[in-house]
């Protein structure tokens, strides 16, 4: 499929360009570090207070350093007039946006990936063999984030005080997602189980569908702005 | 809207006339509440408020989708119109609220689902307004902004669930109760005046919103002369 083999090719050459400089994965991994410190002197995290806080602050530095990335997101097209020259050639407007949701997903995940562990060891937090239950869920709140992320990544792209404007926007239109992930997260720590937490999942899953698809259709008008 | 306002200004007459009578009828001829006493009068702005600025919201969410289909420039003033009404009606009901709240629960905020979700609009509201204003580019603002209105509104629904399955302590409904028809749940003194208040408030809505229509137009007129000389 075109569609496919274009998103393919986008993903790649960003991937590409990351593995090369590695500035937004190590930036934003110690970006993640560091909230967690800062958690620790703003909390003051007691060891019978984990389990319950976990779930939220873990999610609070994965949108802080999910931020970080969205404004870097776009930073390869916006030099040197690299958008304009894409869009002069006859490709999927939509496969940019997959792409660039995909690329900001696995900069995500990897970041999570380090973090989790980061944060189970700072806080003493034992939830080794719950791990693919947290991160299923992780994976789904991430994924309705980079979706959202992207799409206004791009709306602002022009914008005065970039920076600032991200969040504003983004930030109230993720609550479901921030909600429903941390509320999931919780009741797995808690009991270890799925099913208190499936109307939660379900929202999840209905977030993530209905904004790809929303965002997909939506992005060709955004970029030819 | 009429080029020559004159609809603006019948519907400015008309909601002058609804208000005062919806002053008299919610302050003066409504009865007293049985156990909140004249403070629960302040439901009478309070409620219609909020349903205007759901009207707002979803005049946004038309405004937006018209102008990404047509480009028209007509739906993109529209929307925005709607949308700077749209953050002073629901600031509006957040603020009658916390005066409300404070003699009834002791407390001007709680995060209750009802106010948790009016607050996210607002915020939402004022993103948008945010958004418009920091895109120096006027198409791309346009574009923009329709892209957050639509987005917006479809992430309502979501932000309803998860709020509301999140708290509740705000009571439940009085009007729009799936079981019991509008007239059982309130005495009809109190819902007669309601509804005037109601009609009041649409009324100015609609005044405030065709008044802030026009001055698009006009803006956009005036831009028109000044780049190619004609309307």
């Amino acid at each position: 499929m075109e569609l496919l083999r274009q998103t393919y090719w986008l993903l790649w050459k960003d991937v590409r360009l990351e593995l090369r400089r590695r500035e937004s994965l190590m930036a934003m991994f110690f970006f993640g570090a560091l909230l967690l410190f800062l958690f620790q002197f703003a909390f003051e995290i007691r060891p019978d207070r984990v389990a319950e806080m976990a779930p939220g602050l873990l999610w609070l530095a994965f949108v802080f350093t999910g931020t970080l990335g969205l404004t870097q997101l776009f930073q390869p097209e916006r030099e040197n007039s690299c958008l304009e020259a894409l869009l002069l050639t006859p490709f999927d407007r939509s496969a940019l946006f997959v792409s660039k949701v995909l690329f900001n997903l696995i900069l995500m995940i990897l970041v999570e990936s380090a973090v989790f562990p980061l944060f189970a060891i700072l806080f003493n937090l034992d939830y080794w063999t719950l791990l693919p239950s947290l991160f299923a869920v992780t994976f789904l709140g991430t994924f309705g984030f980079c979706v959202l992320g992207t799409l206004f990544s791009a709306v602002t792209l022009n914008a005065r005080a970039r920076e600032l404007l991200l969040p504003l926007v983004l930030f109230p239109l993720l609550i479901p997602v921030i909600l429903a992930t941390i509320r999931c997260l919780e009741i797995i720590l808690r009991s270890g189980a799925w099913s208190e937490g499936l109307p939660w999942l379900r929202l999840l899953i209905a977030f993530d569908v209905i904004f790809m698809t929303a965002g997909y259709l939506i992005f060709e008008w955004v970029v030819e702005a | 809207m009429a080029q020559t306002g004159k609809t603006s200004k019948i519907l400015g007459a008309l909601a002058l006339f609804f208000i005062l009578l919806g002053l008299y009828w919610g302050l003066i001829k409504a009865p007293p509440d049985a156990y909140q006493g004249d403070s629960q009068r302040i439901m009478y702005l309070h409620i219609p408020s909020i349903l205007t600025a759901y009207l707002s919201f979803f005049i946004v969410f038309v405004g937006s989708c018209l102008y990404l289909w047509k480009r028209e420039r007509r739906d993109d003033i529209l929307a925005y119109a709607a949308a700077e009404i749209g953050v002073l009606f629901t600031a509006l009901t957040i603020l009658e609220g916390a005066i409300w709240g404070k003699p009834t629960w002791g407390v001007w905020w709680t995060w209750d689902a009802r106010l948790t979700f009016t607050a996210i609009l607002l915020l939402i509201f004022i993103a948008y307004l945010m958004l418009r204003a920091l895109i120096e580019d006027e198409n791309r603002a346009a574009v923009s902004g329709a892209v957050l209105g639509i987005i917006g509104v479809l992430d309502i629904p979501l932000i309803h669930m998860s709020v509301y399955w999140w708290r509740t302590l705000h009571q439940p409904p009085s009007i729009l109760r799936p079981d019991k028809a509008p007239w059982e749940n309130i005495h009809p003194a109190m819902l007669e005046a309601l509804i005037v208040n109601g009609i009041a408030f649409l009324l100015l809505y609609f005044y405030l919103l065709s008044q802030r229509v026009r001055l698009g137009e006009k803006q956009e007129e005036l831009k028109n002369r000044k780049l190619y000389g004609r309307c």
